[in-house]
Order: C-alpha cells, then sequence, then structure tokens
C-alpha cells in the first residue's frame, strides 16, 4: 500500500508539473518553476507571522501570493525595462529568496522556522501524513487530496485553454490581433503555475518539482512535433519516472524524491544519445 | 502628396506612436481607399510595422484614433486579418501546417468550441490557394522561408476577412512564389478585399500597388501609386541615404513612370 500512495502522489505532481511545462519551455521560461520555489520564501515567513502558527493553509497562501507576485515581476522587467526573460528570471528571485533569509536572520531568536519544514516536503512521508475528519475517520494520505484536485484543475486548465493557449505560446501577436488577450492567458498559465509548485512544493519537495516540470516536457519535446503528442508523451514519462524512481529508491535504500529526478535525467539522456544516433546522417564509404 | 478618400475603409486620425517616449511615428493623419492593394513604402526603422500595428491594435497610441470600415477596431475584428512578419515566431514550435492554418479559424470559434470538420475544409482550401496542400501534415520546423510565408497567408485567407495587413509578405521569397503571392493578392482585390502591404521593393511597387504610402517617421505621402512614387517625394522618404538614392535614380529615368490608366 505504501508503494501504491508514494507512486500515486508522484504521478499526481508529475502529470500537471510536466503539462504546464510543456508551455513553459515553449515559451522560453522553463527556469519560472525554480524561481518560484525560490521566490516564495518571504511569503512563507510573512504568512507565519500574521498567523502565528505553521498551520499549511496560511502558508501555502502566503507562497502561491509571493508565486503570482513572481511571475508579475518577470514579465515586468521583461516588457517593462527589456531584459531578456531569462535575465528577468534571475533578477527577480535572487533578491525575494534574500529577502526572505533576511527575514528569517533578524527573526531568527522567535521563530522555529526554515526553508526546509515548509518547502522541502518529503514524499517518503505521504503514506503516514493522514487526513482523519474530525469524527475520527481516516481519509487516506493527505497530498493524495491536495495533489488530486491540483491535477484536476491543471487538466481542465490545460483542456478548456487549449486553443487560447497554443495560439498565444505560438504566435502572441496573431492572438492579439484576433482579440484574444494575450496577457491574461500569460497570467492564467502562470497562476496555474505557481499554484502547481506551491502545492507540490510542500507534498513531495522542491527538488522533485522542477525536475518534473522540466525534464520530461523536455524529453517529449525531442521525440516529437506535435504539441498533443508532446503533452502525452510528458503525461506517460511521469508515471513511468513515479514508478521505476520508487523502486530504484527502495532497491538503493535512498531518497525517493532523489531516485525519481535521477530517473527522470536518466531517461531524458537515454532519449537524447538515441535522437543523436539516428539522425546522424549515414556515413558513405 | 497626401490624398484624403471618401469612404476610407481605414482611417488614422492624428496618430502618435512612442516607444520608451521615443516617438517613432509622428502624426499620421491617413485615409486608405477600399477594394484596393496599398503599399507601405520606407526605409528600415520608418516604421512601417509600427503603422500595422497601430492600425490592428498592437501597440498604444500616444494621441489620435483609428477607424475601421468607420468602427472601432473590437467591433469589426472578425473582418480584418494580421500577418506578421514571418520572423516574429519560432517555426520549432511543435506543431503541423494544417495547426497552424486552423488558427486562423480561431476567430470564428468559441472559446470552448473546437475546429470542426468544416473548418479543416476551409483551411485546405486555403493551403490549396497557396500552393501547399501537400504539405498539410508537415511539421512547421521543416519548412523553407518562402514555404513559411505561404503557410502565414494561408492563415490570414482562413481568417476570410475583408481588410489584410501584412507585414512583408515577399521578404525572402524567391521569385515564382512572390508573383504567386500577387497574383493572389490581385485576385483578392477583385474580390472585393482590401490588402494592406508592408514592401521593400522600389521596383516592384509600381506594378504591384494600386496606392502607395511613404513613410519615414512621419507621413511622407499617400495617394495613387503613379502619382506618390515621384523623384521628390522617394528622396524625401530615403532623403540621405545616398547609395540608395542613386539607385532610386535609375529607376526613375529607366521607368518614366508610365500611367497605369
Ligand atoms: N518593441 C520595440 N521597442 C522599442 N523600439 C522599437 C520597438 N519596435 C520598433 N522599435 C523602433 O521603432 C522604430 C520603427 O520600427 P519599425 O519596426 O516599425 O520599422 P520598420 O519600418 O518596420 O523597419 P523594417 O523595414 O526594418 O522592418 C525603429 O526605430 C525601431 O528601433
Ligand atoms: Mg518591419
Amino acid at each position: 500500500m505504501e508503494a501504491f500512495w508514494i507512486i500515486l502522489a508522484g504521478t499526481l505532481v508529475a502529470i500537471p508539473c510536466g503539462l504546464l511545462g510543456c508551455y513553459l519551455i515553449l515559451r522560453n521560461m522553463a527556469m519560472v518553476g525554480d524561481a518560484i520555489s525560490h521566490a516564495v520564501l518571504p511569503g512563507i515567513v510573512i504568512a507565519f507571522f500574521v498567523s502565528g502558527s505553521r498551520e499549511p493553509i496560511s502558508m501555502l497562501l502566503g507562497a502561491g501570493v509571493l508565486g503570482l507576485l513572481t511571475t508579475f515581476l518577470i514579465e515586468f522587467f521583461h516588457s517593462k525595462a527589456r531584459l531578456q526573460t531569462d535575465a528577468a528570471i534571475g533578477v527577480t528571485f535572487t533578491w525575494l529568496f534574500a529577502l526572505g533569509v533576511i527575514l528569517i536572520s533578524v527573526f531568527a531568536g522567535q521563530v522555529d522556522l526554515d526553508q526546509d519544514c515548509v518547502l522541502y516536503g518529503e514524499i517518503a512521508y505521504v503514506p503516514i501524513d493522514l487526513w482523519i475528519t474530525g469524527s475520527g475517520i481516516i481519509m487516506g494520505p493527505r497530498v493524495i487530496y491536495i495533489m488530486g484536485i491540483v491535477f484536476l484543475l491543471v487538466l481542465s486548465f490545460i483542456v478548456i485553454g487549449q486553443k487560447q493557449l497554443f495560439l498565444t505560446t505560438f504566435d502572441p501577436s496573431f492572438a492579439a490581433a484576433t482579440g484574444v488577450n494575450v496577457a491574461l492567458w500569460h497570467y492564467l498559465l502562470m497562476g496555474a503555475v505557481s499554484f502547481t509548485t506551491v502545492g507540490a512544493f510542500e507534498s513531495v519537495g522542491a527538488i522533485l518539482v522542477v525536475a518534473f516540470l522540466i525534464v520530461p516536457p523536455a524529453t517529449a519535446y525531442l521525440l516529437t512535433e506535435d504539441l498533443n503528442k508532446m503533452m502525452l508523451i510528458t503525461t506517460l514519462l511521469g508515471l513511468a519516472i513515479s514508478f521505476i524512481g520508487y523502486h530504484l529508491a527502495v532497491w538503493l535504500d535512498g531518497s525517493i524524491a532523489g531516485a525519481m529526478s535521477v530517473v527522470a535525467g536518466v531517461l531524458f539522456g537515454l532519449v537524447f544519445i538515441y535522437k543523436e544516433i539516428t539522425s546522424r546522417p549515414a556515413l558513405v564509404n | 502628396m497626401i490624398h484624403q478618400v471618401e469612404t476610407p475603409i481605414v482611417e488614422l486620425h492624428d496618430i502618435t506612436v512612442s516607444y520608451h517616449k521615443k516617438p517613432v511615428l509622428w502624426d499620421i493623419d491617413l485615409t486608405l481607399p477600399s477594394g484596393s492593394i496599398i503599399g507601405i513604402i520606407g526605409p528600415n526603422g520608418a516604421g512601417k510595422s509600427t503603422l500595422l500595428k497601430a492600425m490592428m491594435g498592437l501597440v498604444e497610441l500616444s494621441s489620435g484614433y483609428v477607424r475601421i470600415f468607420d468602427q472601432d477596431l473590437d467591433q469589426v475584428r472578425s473582418r480584418v486579418s494580421y500577418v506578421p512578419q514571418k520572423e516574429s515566431v519560432d517555426w520549432d514550435f511543435p506543431a503541423s501546417v494544417l495547426d497552424v492554418v486552423l488558427m486562423g479559424r480561431y476567430g470564428k470559434l468559441g472559446l470552448f468550441t473546437r475546429p470542426r470538420k468544416a473548418d479543416k475544409e476551409v483551411a485546405m482550401e486555403c493551403l490549396r490557394q497557396v500552393d501547399m496542400e501537400n504539405y498539410a501534415g508537415r511539421q512547421i520546423s521543416q519548412l523553407s522561408g518562402g514555404q513559411q510565408q505561404r503557410v502565414f497567408l494561408a492563415r490570414a485567407l482562413a481568417q476570410e476577412a475583408d481588410l489584410y495587413f501584412m507585414d512583408e509578405p515577399f521578404a525572402g521569397v524567391d521569385a515564382a512564389t512572390e508573383k504567386a503571392i500577387i497574383n493572389l493578392l490581385k485576385s483578392m482585390s477583385k474580390q472585393g478585399k482590401t490588402v494592406v502591404v508592408v514592401h521593400h521593393d522600389l521596383q516592384s511597387a509600381l506594378e504591384y500597388f494600386d496606392w502607395a504610402v511613404l513613410l519615414n517617421l512621419r507621413l511622407i505621402a499617400s495617394g495613387p501609386v503613379n502619382q506618390v512614387l515621384t523623384p521628390e517625394l522617394l528622396q524625401e522618404t530615403y532623403g540621405g541615404k545616398l547609395t540608395l538614392l542613386a539607385a532610386v535614380g535609375d529607376l526613375l529615368t529607366k521607368k518614366e513612370f508610365p500611367s497605369r490608366e
């Protein structure tokens, strides 16, 4: 049963992250997830001071607000200051993260709070972190519910917004010319990314989230030239990575998140080598 | 030499556009006739692309307003089509030729509706008009520059608009493709459609367009092509660029600007 819950949790994180990641890498914004994972720190600290406890809902809220702020700032620096997207991402998250570090160190005496306790959730604890109702009924692992909701929301977003996401990613000026609100769809996508990453950090840890956001879509991008197939392959990769990664971790008796991330990287490497070999022109003697 | 039209299809009233406080279009007051092929001509950086974007509502206006079909752009978007410079998108994007042409149909579909069989038929017909029907399933990363341009044209055709704005549709295409495109534009204008084209080559401008707009930050001229492409006005537009001026001079003495009537 433990294996089932962990693999399920991994998959429920992998699929929404991967689907959103497909659009992120096509928009040259792959590192946004990494940026958000750092930039939410001040939000968590402030939420802690406002609510006075380490209760997860307010922390998620604080992190979510900062996640959105991050995406706004990136867009702002990119369009107003004419910074390249990657530079805008770098500028934004480093100072927000630093702000969080300062907040923690200033109040270090009074709080029992560090980044690890919120940001680096541990996927191994999924089966024992149960949701128990007021009347004492055990509903199963809490993370499965959180990520289940995230999964459904992201899936409906991708399905409903399919045309607009495709259009605004491929050709924003044509999209605007046909009356599509390009900025709105940008922020809907970024909102979905921050919501998903923040939810998933708390459940399975940051490294795994960043890995799932980028590596499966990048692998799928090498394998196909069709956006729908790219998303399908990403989904299948997410499943495979969760499954293989869990068993690798058991076999090695090591970190599950680490093993899953490594499997993701190895699959990417294998696909890359495969593409290199098959696309090399045949040598003529 | 700025001709104003009685019942214009496009009317720009005192348009000024600035990028980062620096004006790149100054006080453009312009009317364009319907049913014609209109060339926008001027040196690099003259603001030709910006003028198209201003007409499509894609850049903020510092002053002035645009009327299309004597209405606000937002009321007539479905009747207007825009063909961006083909360099403006990433052609390595995972999509097929048909996917891109179908984008032209999105404006006619609601938020939730997916393209139907009828839309695919329209898209295929448009591909046929640009001689690309055999490429429908091809990935766009595998197209040549000229084929990319044809795909963009097919996408615009799929919009079934009445007014087309095209940013350099002839850039980087071979002579045969250029001819095919201009024939297409001519047949569109025969059907009463209006096409506004940003164009660079002065040699062909006389032959291609009914109406010409000369632009260099300010509006230099706008009117029937044989009245606008004169040595004085071209000199004013390209002023100071000596090599170009020489070429223009050559052209002018050679052609002597035959009347089109
Ligand atoms: N997004 C932008 N931000 C800042 N300045 C811009 C931007 N786009 C254009 N410009 C500036 O505005 C001026 C007009 O540019 P525009 O692209 O309209 O010229 P163009 O006539 O289309 O030139 P070309 O023939 O090279 O395509 C140029 O000086 C250019 O540097
Ligand atoms: Mg231009």
